[in-house]
């Protein structure tokens, strides 16, 4: 059948006539499968959602109890019909939970990426490539200028202002969910020990990661009252970007702003935010990501959504692979 | 490279003093020789390159990249060498390299290429670099490095690498030159103190401390001299050996926009004083505003319709040299008397000799401090009859005694919030008074303070700042500012500049946010007029908004 009525795009998301649900709704549906537990992609109210575990108990710890009627849980690589078509979910890499979407009738399989990238996390499982005839793409960071360096160097500067500006405290700017636990990790294998303070917003997604297997080693409550300011000389802090240009920041000494995200490779994003010590740690795929994974996985056609869709489908052209923008609405820059 | 980008990178980004010169300092004192002395003149600005032409570096990039995909880059960037730093790919084959190449190399491989193989040794060592360290080397061949250190920041790094006074520094600094080895085995303690052959070095100056509270009541008048303290920079004009230099007060070289004044140095030895615009008073003409000698700042060469428009002088304040005869030791009248003798030779249109301001009282004093004859004054300097010429600042031998600031009533327009201790709170505003544009009162922004306000004050301007906001541009908000409704400040300041930067075509000298008047609206805050009559500025003075200065 034709790719273009198995799925399309419509105001509430991409929908799937045949399976009668949606991937990623921006609004209440009745059926929606969720590719991961981002605000963005995962929101409250539809009555039956189905995910993997993980981003099921993601969207309970985020939305409560009564996020939704019902659920299903995805077991990756596990094959389930839904009305006329077979859908399946694997791997994606890009925070703990996250999925593709396979989606499969009468011999034509598209394959929703969600949001993907291609390095190594130690917070979540790889992205494993889906042969199939479409493969919608997103590209947060589509732009030949995104060549995110090797998250380990990241660390290192971090690690090296601690030791320059040990009066200072470093106040990490990080989502709160994949990229504050992804951060920590990091800084566990590179050998830093001493205990990190997290963001009230945190705590209760790190304690998820733990019981998941992932260790953070000692994380405590970045809430001391004002009179202790100098205990937080030299740590760590992690919260959510948002929170230190509020008066929640007041209360460290001298803080060293830090923002860990792909956005931080263009210097002027980091000057506009006031960022002293730009980490580029991006959990999307950056531009050479993007066009290997599609290289690799030689779809027939290639669909591009959120980000910017005008160089990929570009550079799509350049290589003789069809592809063509999907404009879907909603969806964020991460960190925008 | 990657050490001197990461360091350019982090220098850009951070903007407390103190921090910048910890980034500096750890780097020298990490670096090899000559990395560090070429990147020591990268910062100082004392790296010269062959420059390469951005067309040059376009063509490189496409001939590697499809046209319309470089276009969304570029659109997406903003800027040509920061575009090309992150699109660049070294082909396939040249991906295995051998490490980070140092700075030193790439500087010398630029020194020695002829001008027709620039072109592919640019190529290769873009192959070469990685991320940062191609966006310093694009910056460095373009000319287009700018990282916010001042001079005298870089020094100071230098003077805590060493454990050495900064003073140190600027006397030698002239006398060195790239990549600085004999200077970095100094400040390591593996060598001596360099020691310089050239004449007309820059000499570090001697520096007033304010007056403060108590100061004058314990001390003598009959004691002191006292000059009036003019607005214009402080300078040191050295003429030694045939070679003639014009020095800044923290020893930049200045020479290549005043050739009037080195032209018409035609005595020996080293002078201080204070390099104006306008007339001597031994020609009787005016002393012309720090917004004059503004036109003729911070340019490597000058035109001769400048020159003629605002014609430069220097009034001296102290004689160092007299020909080869170290003056310093002397005290300050046998030195004055000499300066004197100089300057009565000298060219009178470009020399005069600061007057002295007759007094018998502190009191007396204060009054003259207050009201002083000529508006291109700032206050008074009192020197100890009997000091000796020291450098740097030690309280005693010389005062500055500041005439009173100018006070207006302005308008909060926008707030960005701070750095440090205060990246959470709005702390740095701009603020504006009212003038007529096309027939209508609006508000043009005048200055920008970060200081003056206590702790208290500033959590009634963040939360003011907060509830009030229009419009949010990065980190810059907009402030509500009508005519009835918005915050009144009042703002102190030393005196006026041209800028094109702001559309009133001035900005105030050193302003600070004195008091908050939750008592006034808007539309009783002060006018542009008000504030051009105030320090004498003529209107028909001022550069037109986005003219060039
Ligand atoms: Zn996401
Ligand atoms: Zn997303």
């Amino acid at each position: 059948m034709k790719p273009e009525t198995l799925l399309y795009p419509t105001p509430k998301g991409l929908y799937c006539e045949k399976g009668g649900f949606y991937i990623d709704p921006v609004q209440p549906v009745e059926r929606a499968l969720i590719t991961h537990g981002h605000a963005d992609h995962a929101r409250a109210g539809h009555s039956h959602v189905m995910a993997t575990r993980e981003t099921l108990d993601i969207m309970r710890i985020r939305y409560g109890d009564a996020f939704c009627t019902s659920t299903q849980e995805a077991i990756l690589g596990a094959r389930t019909p839904i009305g006329d078509i077979t859908a399946s979910f694997h791997p994606a890499g890009h925070v703990l939970g996250s999925a593709q979407i396979a989606v499969e009738a009468n011999g034509t399989r598209i394959v929703v990426s969600g949001d993907y990238k291609r390095r190594r996390d130690p917070t979540c499982l790889a992205f494993e490539p889906v042969p199939c005839d479409v493969f919608i793409t997103e590209a947060t960071f589509g732009l030949p200028v995104f060549h995110h360096p090797d998250d380990r160097g990241e660390i290192a500067k971090l690690l090296t202002s601690l030791k320059q500006f040990p009066e200072r405290a470093h106040l990490v700017g990080a989502y709160s969910l994949g990229k504050a636990q992804r951060i920590i990790a990091l800084m566990r294998e590179a050998g830093y020990d001493a205990p990190i303070f997290i963001h009230g917003a945190l705590a209760r997604l790190c304690d998820y990661y733990e019981s998941e297997g992932i260790g953070l080693g000692d994380l405590r409550p970045a809430t001391i009252d004002a009179s202790d300011k100098q205990s937080f000389a030299g740590a760590v802090v992690v919260g959510p970007p948002s929170a230190f240009a509020d008066k929640w920041a007041r209360r460290f000494p001298d803080p060293v702003p830090i923002f860990a995200s792909g956005w931080m490779l263009v210097r002027q994003r980091a000057k506009q935010r006031g960022v002293e010590l730009p980490m580029i740690i991006s959990d999307h795929s950056d531009w050479p990501e993007l066009i290997a994974t599609i290289g690799e996985i030689k779809p027939g056609e290639v669909w591009v959504t959120h980000g910017r869709e005008e160089a990929l489908v570009r550079w799509c052209q350049l290589q003789g692979i069809a592809a063509r923008p999907l404009h879907l609405v909603g969806y964020d820059d991460e960190g925008e | 490279m990657r050490a001197f980008a990461e360091l350019l990178d982090r220098l850009v980004l951070t903007p407390q003093r103190n921090a910048k010169i910890k980034l500096m300092t750890d780097y020298f004192r990490a670096a090899p020789d000559p990395d560090r002395g070429y990147a020591l003149a990268a910062i100082a600005g004392t790296l010269t390159l062959k420059t390469v032409k951005p067309n040059v570096l376009r063509q490189l990039v496409l001939e590697r990249m499809d046209e319309v995909l470089f276009r969304y880059s570029y659109d997406y960037v903003g800027d040509l060498a920061e575009t090309i730093s992150l699109v660049w790919e070294p082909p396939a084959e040249s991906k295995t390299t051998t490490g980070d190449l140092s700075l030193g190399t790439v500087v010398h491989q630029l020194e020695t290429a002829g001008r027709t193989n620039v072109h592919g040794l640019v190529r290769d060592l873009l192959d070469q670099l990685e991320g940062s360290s191609r966006f310093a080397f694009l910056k460095l061949i373009t000319g287009g490095l700018r990282i916010g250190v001042s001079a005298r920041l870089v020094k100071q790094a230098l003077a805590n690498l060493g454990n050495v006074d900064i003073t140190e520094i600027e006397t030698l600094w002239h006398g060195l030159s790239m990549p600085y080895v004999p200077l970095f085995q100094w400040l390591d303690g593996k060598a001596d103190k360099p020691e310089l052959d050239m004449p007309a070095i820059f000499h570090a100056v001697m520096l007033a401390t304010p007056v403060g509270d108590n100061d004058l009541a314990s001390l003598d008048p009959k004691d002191f001299a006292a000059e009036w303290k003019w607005d214009g920079i402080r300078v040191q004009l050295a003429n030694l050996a045939g070679t003639r230099r014009l020095y800044s007060r923290s020893g930049d070289d200045i020479s290549g926009a005043f050739p009037d004044i080195l032209e018409a140095a035609d005595f020996e030895g080293i002078i201080d004083g204070e390099l104006l615009v306008g007339g001597t008073m031994r020609t009787n003409r005016a002393t012309r505003a720090f917004s004059d000698l503004q036109q003729r700042l911070n340019r490597k060469t000058v035109t001769r319709k400048m020159l003629e428009e605002y014609p430069a002088f220097i009034r001296g304040y102290d004689l160092l040299f007299s020909g080869g005869r170290d003056m310093r030791p002397e005290n300050f009248l046998t030195r004055r008397a000499a300066l004197s003798a100089l300057i009565e030779k000298a060219a009178p249109s470009h020399f005069d000799l600061s007057p002295l301001v007759p007094f018998s009282s502190w009191e007396e004093l204060d009054r003259l401090r207050k009201d002083p004859p000529d508006p291109v004054i700032e206050g008074i300097m009192l020197k100890r009859l009997d000091s000796p010429y020291t450098s740097g600042r030690s309280k005693g031998p010389w005062f500055k005694w500041k005439r009173e600031p100018y006070n207006v009533d302005a308008v909060l327009m926008y707030a960005q919030r701070g750095h440090g201790k205060r990246s959470s709170y709005y702390s740095d505003f701009t603020f504006g008074v009212w003038t007529k544009d096309d027939g209508k009162d609006v508000l043009v922004p005048v200055g920008k303070a970060y200081f003056g306000f206590t702790d208290a004050e500033l959590e009634v301007l963040d939360r003011y700042v907060r509830n009030n906001t229009v419009e949010r541009f990065g980190p810059v908000r907009s402030i509500r500012a009508e005519a009835g409704h918005g915050f009144v400040v009042e703002v102190a300041f030393e005196g006026i500049n041209v800028s094109s930067r702001h559309k009133s075509g001035v900005a105030m000298r050193f302003p600070r946010i004195s008091r908050l008047r939750t008592d006034k609206l808007p539309q009783d805050a002060d006018r542009l007029e008000t504030l051009l009559a105030m320090i004498g500025q003529p209107e028909t003075n001022l550069a037109q908004p986005g003219e060039p200065i």
